[in-house]
Order: C-alpha cells, then sequence, then structure tokens
C-alpha cells in the first residue's frame, strides 16, 4: 500500500512533465533565438528549415546513413569481440589477474589519442574510423564481461557441473545470461564512447558523415547547418539510447523482475 | 524393515579432505566409511561444523579428496556423474532466474540426445506436476515463495531421473511449515520414482523422521560415529509418526550421540556452546512435547 501511495502520484506526473518540460524549453528557445538576432544562435526556425532540407529532404540520409553505417559495425565488432574475449578471460582466475592490468591501461588512453595512429595504418578510410570506434567500444565491454563472467555465482557453476551440461548449453543458459546485467551495463558505456569516436574521427578525416558535415558547415560559415548537424546527433543519440533501453528491457526483464523482489 | 532393501549403490571408503598443507593444514575429515543400498535415504547428521557438507560435496564429484574414494555402482565418482542429482541448499542461486519454471527444470535434459521434445516435454511436466507446482510452469523462480523454489530444485532433479539424489540441507532455509511439508513431498517422490537418496541434515527430527538410517558424524577431524537404523513403519506422517516411542528414542538416541560430542570438544568450542547444543543443533518442540 505504501509503495503504491509513494508511486502513484509520480507515474501520473511522469509523462506529464516528460512532454512538458521539452515543450516549454523549445519554446522558450524559439521565442528568445527569433528575437536575439545573434550570429552564432539563428533563429530556431532556420535551423529547423535547415534540418529539413540539410537531413531530411532528397538525398536521403547521404550524410547520416554512412556515419551510421561505421557506427553500427564498429558498435558490433566491438561488442562480439568484447564478449567473446571476456568470456574467455573471465572464466580463468589467472587469466583474469593478468589481463586486468593490461586492459585497464589501454582503456586509460583517451581514445581520440589513437587517432594519428590509425589515420597512420589504415588511412583516412571508412576501415579506420570503423576500427577506432571498435577499439573505443572493445573495453568497457571485455571489462564488463570479464567482471561479469567471473562473478558467476559458484552455486550456479556447479549447478552447472553436477546436471553435466555441455560447454555451449553452460555458456548459452547460465554463464552469459548470468553476467548479461554487467555486460549490458559495458555495452551502454560503449554506445555512447562510439558515437563520440564517430563524429570525432568524422571530423578530423572523412569527406562524409554527420561530423564531417558538422564542420564543414562551421567552417563554411553556414551556421544554421551547423546547428542542425548537432540537432541531428542530439536526435540519434537518443534515439539510439531509446532503443537500447527496450532492448536491455527485454533481455535483463529477469533480472528486474528478481531486484525488485529483493527490494520488497 | 527399509534396510538391506538392495546393493551397495553409492560406496564411501576411508573419505579424507584436509585443506592447507603442512602445519596449517586443517584436517576436515578424518575417515569417512559407509554405503548408501540402493532404494534407501539415508541421513547424515553431526555436530555444527563437520564437514557433512564438504562430505556431500566430495561424493557428487565437485570437490576432490585427499584420500579415500566415492564409488558409485562400483565406479570411482571423480567427477559429478550423469546418474546423479544434487539439491542445493541455497535454492534460490541453484536456479536461473533467467528461466522459467519449466526452462530450468528442463535445462539439464536439453543434451539428454535419446529423448524426443514431447519425451522432455512429459519428463518435466511430469515432475513439476508431483511437486505440486504444475499451475506455476511459466513462471520465474523469483516469482515463487522459498519453499516453491525448493520444490522446483527438486522437480529438476526428479525430471534428471538420476539413481541417486544428494540433498545438501535442502530445507534449511525454508520455514517451519514449508519444511514439513517438503519433507513429506521427499518421502512421496522417493516412493514414486524409486530414487536413493543421500540427505544431508543439522535437524535430527528431519533425519529420523525421513531416513532408513542415520549416520551420525562426529566433530573434526571427523569419521562416523555410528549408524542408527531407523525402523518406524511407511507411510510416514508428520504427525502420527512422530508420535511413536520409537521416534522418540531414535531421536533422543541421536541427539545424545551429538551432544556428548559437543561436550568432548575442546576448550575454546565448549566455552562458546556453553555447555549446551549451539545454535545449529536443534531438536523440534512439536516433536520433543508429541514424543516424551
Amino acid at each position: 500500500m505504501r509503495a503504491l501511495g509513494r508511486r502513484s502520484p509520480r507515474r501520473a506526473a511522469g509523462p506529464i512533465l516528460e512532454v512538458g518540460v521539452p515543450i516549454v524549453l523549445v519554446t522558450l528557445w524559439w521565442a528568445w533565438s527569433t528575437r536575439a538576432g545573434m550570429i552564432f544562435f539563428p533563429p530556431l526556425p532556420d535551423i529547423l528549415r535547415s534540418f529539413r532540407e540539410t537531413w531530411l529532404a532528397a538525398p536521403a540520409g547521404a550524410e547520416v546513413l554512412p556515419s551510421l553505417e561505421r557506427l553500427g559495425v564498429g558498435y558490433a565488432a566491438a561488442v562480439l569481440a568484447g564478449v567473446g574475449l571476456g568470456t574467455l578471460l573471465g572464466c580463468s582466475e589467472a587469466a583474469r589477474r593478468s589481463a586486468d592490468p593490461i586492459v585497464q591501461f589501454l582503456r586509460g588512453i583517451p581514445p581520440p589519442a589513437l587517432l594519428p595512429f590509425g589515420i597512420l595504418v589504415f588511412g583516412i578510410g571508412d576501415p579506420m574510423k570503423v576500427l577506432m570506434i571498435a577499439v573505443v567500444c572493445l573495453w568497457p565491454v571485455l571489462l564488463n564481461t570479464i567482471d561479469g563472467v567471473g562473478g558467476v555465482d559458484p552455486t550456479l557453476r556447479e549447478t552447472a557441473r553436477v546436471y553435466g551440461l555441455p560447454l555451449v548449453t553452460r555458456l548459452t543458459r547460465v554463464i552469459l545470461p548470468a553476467a548479461s546485467p554487467q555486460i549490458v551495463a559495458g555495452a551502454r558505456t560503449g554506445l555512447s564512447l562510439a558515437i563520440i569516436m564517430m563524429v570525432i574521427s568524422e571530423m578530423v578525416a572523412s569527406t562524409n558523415g554527420i561530423g564531417y558535415s558538422i564542420l564543414e558547415a562551421q567552417q563554411t560559415f553556414r551556421i544554421p547547418e551547423m546547428w542542425s548537424g548537432i540537432l541531428v546527433l542530439g536526435v540519434l543519440g537518443y534515439l539510439l539510447n531509446g532503443l537500447f533501453v527496450l532492448l536491455e528491457g527485454r533481455l535483463l526483464r529477469w533480472h528486474r523482475g528478481a531486484r525488485a523482489l529483493e527490494g520488497a | 524393515m527399509n534396510t538391506g532393501r538392495g546393493l551397495p549403490l553409492l560406496e564411501i571408503t576411508g573419505l579424507a579432505k584436509t585443506y592447507g598443507e603442512g602445519r596449517g593444514a586443517t584436517r576436515a575429515i578424518a575417515e569417512l566409511s559407509f554405503s548408501v543400498r540402493e532404494g534407501e535415504l539415508v541421513s547424515v547428521v553431526g555436530p555444527s561444523g563437520c564437514g557433512k557438507t564438504t562430505m556431500l560435496r566430495c561424493v557428487a564429484g565437485l570437490l576432490v579428496p585427499s584420500g579415500g574414494e566415492v564409488r558409485l555402482r562400483g565406479r570411482p565418482v571423480v567427477s559429478p556423474p550423469p546418474e546423479m542429482a544434487f539439491v542445493f541448499q541455497d535454492y534460490s542461486r541453484s536456479l536461473m532466474p533467467w528461466l522459467s519454471v519449466r526452462d530450468n527444470v528442463e535445462l539439464p535434459l536439453r543434451h539428454k540426445r535419446e529423448l524426443s521434445r514431447r519425451e522432455r516435454r512429459i519428463r518435466v511436466e511430469d515432475a513439476v506436476s508431483s511437486v505440486g507446482l504444475a499451475r506455476h510452469l511459466d513462471r520465474y523462480p523469483w516469482q515463487l515463495s522459498g519453499g516453491m523454489q525448493q520444490r522446483v530444485a527438486i522437480a529438476r532433479a526428479l525430471a534428471y531421473q538420476p539413481e541417486i539424489l544428494l540433498m545438501d540441507e535442502p530445507f534449511a532455509s525454508v520455514d517451519a511449515q514449508a519444511r514439513a511439508d517438503l519433507e513429506d513431498l521427499v518421502l512421496q517422490v522417493q516412493a514414486a520414482y524409486g530414487v536413493t537418496i543421500l540427505f544431508v541434515t543439522h535437524d535430527i527430527d528431519e533425519a529420523v523422521y525421513l531416513s532408513d538410517r542415520v549416520v551420525v558424524l562426529t566433530r573434526p577431524p571427523t569419521t562416523v560415529q555410528e549408524t542408527v537404523s531407523v525402523r518406524l513403519p511407511r507411510p510416514r506422517d508428520q504427525v502420527s509418526t512422530k508420535e511413536l516411542p520409537e521416534f522418540a528414542r531414535l531421536r533422543a538416541h541421536v541427539f545424545r550421540g551429538i551432544k556428548r560430542q559437543m561436550a568432548a570438544a575442546p576448550e575454546p568450542e565448549a566455552g562458546t556452546s556453553g555447555g549446551r547444543l549451539p545454535g545449529e543443533l536443534e531438536a523440534r518442540e512439536s516433536a520433543a512435547t508429541g514424543g516424551q
């Protein structure tokens, strides 16, 4: 009863706030920017027109698709490699211990610092960008997978042993699901890093993509277009995060359920 | 009456377990030998910390003993054998929270190639029904009470159709009513599935109530103090069986045996127990009043 009473007003207010606050803020921005007459903060209607023309009109997704492709391929490669390698390392205490300092060190290197190296070795083409994105995302996924796999409850492992579960079943039905809350958390961190790296790599060395467009618009003084590119990134980040939350909700339904009951 | 039902299924000979090496070594189990015959239900009780769980894990092939051996149908056990199932004390950590009851019970059957999908499903549903959870097949373990979760773990073991079922203090963390129900469930399914059971518990009443024989262990370094045959009639019943003078006699006998062990404990331990039995060792009141 108490929990209900505490939750219901918040639940009712939630959607109103979630929709209302952004509307208010956008309206304020609109009103202020149309009146302010500042060069670097063009009127919102101009930005939106540019948004429509640049990003939604004829050459549909000409700049967005290359970016998304790099992001998708790099991110997927990182998640696969991170989970695979992390599972391998996480299963053995010795491997875990010897890998830890190395992984921690590599993770500590700010990703853009690797760009000069990437360009040197792979040039400025897509492979370089995909690789850079993948390298950046790899660490959080890898570290969290190692942690998650290493932390699987011993009773669960013994249950798998007692019932003679074969390796594949053990991995797919016991170890990986048990580690999935941590893996998903790592993948989430990786996703935001991937978007950052995508933009940076496109700004430094590219002939297309969202990052390139933003920089190009700035350099040719098309300020509304520059802003519309930033807007695109915001929308993209929001949508990808939403997608991720949706996926996470399905994948970790059991986890939330179990946790909620534990707290009750 | 029930003893001597069959041939030895499980033989434990000279089992020893020492932790650590050299001067710092701790001898947990000195020497354990006993056997379990086919169709029997044997309980193992002993003073707190006597290595009951260690012993059971060695029997299961989860832990390598320092000496002696375990044989199942004459073959030495070095890793968990396929004819054996195990019910852990901590049911909440032994069931997979991401799998439904059905999938949890089915998990150990997935790699049994000789079973068709349909046979598997029937086995799962039979096992889950036999523990009284047919209505909960598609729920998740965390949606069930502790006692129900342990039922799921038992159903999983039954569906596996082992020749021998090892149970490690399976009811230690459920409430008293659920515990009595689960004890009766064990008796029921043992009759229905004809499975041999080795049952570790710290509850003397439970041991006497369930078993054909009770193996009483000494304190560490552990050996077998005595083996008590329980000749109470079956089917047993929480009320009428526990009213029998024979039940009272047996539980008193086992109780005294363990109490002697505790009294003989060296100074520091005797100090902590203060001459009374440690909290872990308890005879349930209902039985104490019902029997005397």
